[in-house]
């Protein structure tokens, strides 16, 4: 029994190439019209293949054909730049696309939840057969022991989520944080739901216009601030997020340092993210102030990438040892009791070559 | 005998050594169970080296350098095991141990443990008073790590310079909070040291009193200075640090004159 992946992602495939073939392809057509015994179809927005398992060798433009869309567009399915692994290198390849290393986030955990639902949704309609599941079921283990014995999902990768990281890295739980948050344009509006969605709950709109304050309050369960009192609020809040469009700073370490005294153990952090800054740089050298703008979230979300590039080795050595311990199991399992197995159809007592 | 349950306990706060460089050169860091496990065996037999050693002197053995060495380090270690958990913070078993692992090589490899030159009568509020102001060391000792781990993840949030470490390091609002918990802990239990220091019935240097007054002032101004909003955190935390040290000179100084004026 052969085992092979034929698909596109990101690294060979642009968008529009991905849209024709990355849609919702009848799983009837890859186990019936191109003669797999198992199959499964993972479809994301970054990638779209298929594994499977089958007797004589399908070829990839049997399979290219039953993910085509048939949209009005110049690729084929015999242009497509569809790769394909076979037997071992298709185990590897799923191994390093569960573990988040193929991922164009590399790290990024979603892919494991985007498999083992392809993987469920496969199992559901009998399309994956003992060969699959086996073969998933190790690559899921496979993705925790990666992330558990690496720094391959360390650090946040992108502006947002290193500001809420490092939230957590100054105050711990947020659930008891005040946050305030000046602006209500878009930018304010996505950090505001970042950190509700991990937990803060007292939050406060400021901004010129009123009623774009009010609006905004309103759509993020927030209390307006009038724009005149927002620096007061300094003494009591934890974190201050500005985005406003203001030429000149709306904050100097001048207005904030007196504000501080009473509140000198419990720390600020300001989220700065308008261009140009609305927070004045030398307020990062107050006590318990943390600012950060654009540029430096940008900048430790890009540590955070070489970070996690620095450990795709270590992933690679963890990744090849399960591989060549699934292919022993593999041959030894299967030789040994066939019959224990659920799907009996299936005799071979191991992985062999393709038949090319 | 007692000598080889200290090499044992040492071996064991190395092993949590080297455990956390191996890891953290690696780029990896899982804190939890192997420090924990590693500084709680050696606590283990630490205590069992005391117990022994005790036994044998009919009395708490804290007569020489070498046994107020490892009683401090046994204080560290129980504050640990103590705190450690319930503040959760994991990478704190990386910095005790190596503080633990140091003080027990000095005291293994230099020639201090000479058995007391004078048979000391009993003494019950000289031992409490001895035993209970060196459990308040192993509180400030721990207070100094939450302190340096305080001052490292601070730089690193001001200068914006995130490294490996910085994710193994607890939340700054919760190393500050354990970080007053042992020193008002430390306080606590030195200033009921030094009380009943004045029951001991014995006379005591004029010099010991007067430094041991100024470290239960210098902790007393640090927990002040952090009520009365004197200090920042950052200051808090370092003047942790210089509070050890200056406790420690006056603990070497006090166990040094001990063992020289002893007829």
């Amino acid at each position: 029994m052969n085992l092979f992946c034929v698909g596109l992602s990101h690294h060979t495939a642009d968008v529009e190439t991905l849209e024709r073939f990355g849609g919702k392809a009848e799983i009837d057509c890859l186990l019936r019209s191109s003669g797999c015994a198992e199959a499964l179809l993972l479809s994301t927005c970054n990638r779209v293949e298929v594994y499977g398992a089958s007797q004589s060798r399908v070829s990839t433009l049997d399979i290219a054909r039953c993910l085509d869309r048939k949209l009005d567009s110049h690729i084929s399915p015999e242009s497509a730049p569809f790769y394909r692994y076979e037997n071992t290198q298709c185990v590897r390849h799923l191994f390093r696309v569960a573990s988040g290393i193929d991922s164009m986030v590399i790290g990024e955990t979603e892919i494991l939840g985007q498999a083992k639902k392809a993987y469920e949704a496969a199992r559901a309609s009998g399309a994956a057969g003992r060969y699959l599941h086996r073969l998933f079921q190790r690559a899921f283990g496979v993705a925790k022991h990666v992330r558990t014995h690496t720094e391959i999902t360390r650090g946040a990768v992108s502006v947002g989520s290193v500001a809420v990281d490092l939230a957590h890295k100054i105050f711990g739980n947020l659930r008891d944080c005040k946050v305030l948050v000046l602006g209500a344009g878009e930018t304010s509006e996505k950090t505001a739901r970042a950190l509700v969605s991990r937990g803060v709950t007292d939050l406060r709109v400021s901004n010129r216009s009123g009623e774009r304050a009010d609006n905004l309050a309103h759509s993020i369960a927030a209390r307006a601030v009038p724009f005149q009192s927002w620096l007061n609020q300094c003494r009591e809040i934890d974190i201050l997020v500005t985005s406003t469009s203001s030429d000149l700073p709306l904050l100097s370490r001048g207005e904030l340092e007196p504000l501080l005294h009473q509140r000198i153990d419990r720390p600020l952090f300001i989220i700065d993210i308008a261009v140009p800054r609305n927070v004045d740089a030398n307020v990062n050298a107050l006590d318990s102030v943390y600012l950060y703008d654009i540029d430096s979230l940008q900048s430790i979300a890009e540590q955070s990438l070489a970070m996690r590039r620095e450990q795709v080795a270590v992933a690679e050595r963890i990744i090849a040892q399960h591989v060549a311990k699934f292919d022993e199991s593999i041959a030894r399992g299967l030789s040994r009791a066939p019959q224990q197995l659920e799907h009996p159809s299936v005799g071979e007592s191991s992985l062999r070559p393709s038949e090319m | 005998m007692d000598r080889y349950l200290l090499i044992v306990s040492t071996v064991c706060f190395l092993g949590a050594i080297a455990h956390t460089v191996t890891e953290l050169r690696a780029g990896i860091f899982r804190p939890m169970r192997f420090n924990f496990v590693a500084v709680g065996l050696g606590f283990i037999f630490q205590t069992a080296f005391l117990s022994l050693r005790g036994h044998e002197l009919g009395r708490c053995p804290i007569t020489n350098l070498f046994e107020v060495i490892i009683f401090v380090a046994w204080s560290v270690a129980l504050f640990y095991m103590v705190v450690g958990p319930a503040y959760r913070l994991s990478l704190m078993g990386a910095f005790t141990a190596p503080v633990v692992a140091l003080l027990q090589l000095t005291a293994l490899l230099a020639p201090i443990d000479h058995p007391h030159r004078a048979k000391l009568a009993p003494n019950s509020w000289l031992e409490f008073h001895a035993s209970i102001s060196l459990v308040a060391y192993g509180a400030f000792a721990l207070a100094c790590i939450a302190g340096v781990m305080y001052l490292l993840q601070e730089r690193q949030l001001k200068t914006h310079q995130i490294h490996s470490i910085f994710y193994h390091l607890p939340p700054l609002t919760d190393l500050f909070a354990a970080i007053t918990r042992l020193l008002w802990w430390g306080f606590g239990l030195y200033t009921l040291g030094l009380i009943s220091g004045f029951f001991v019935g014995e006379p005591l240097p004029w010099a010991q009193i007067v430094c041991a007054i100024g470290v239960w002032i210098l902790y007393g101004l640090i927990l002040q200075g952090w009520y009365l909003h004197w200090f920042a955190p950052k200051r808090v935390a370092a003047l942790c640090v210089v509070g050890f040290s200056a406790a420690l000179t006056l603990l070497w100084g006090i166990t040094f004159s001990a063992q020289t004026h002893t007829p």
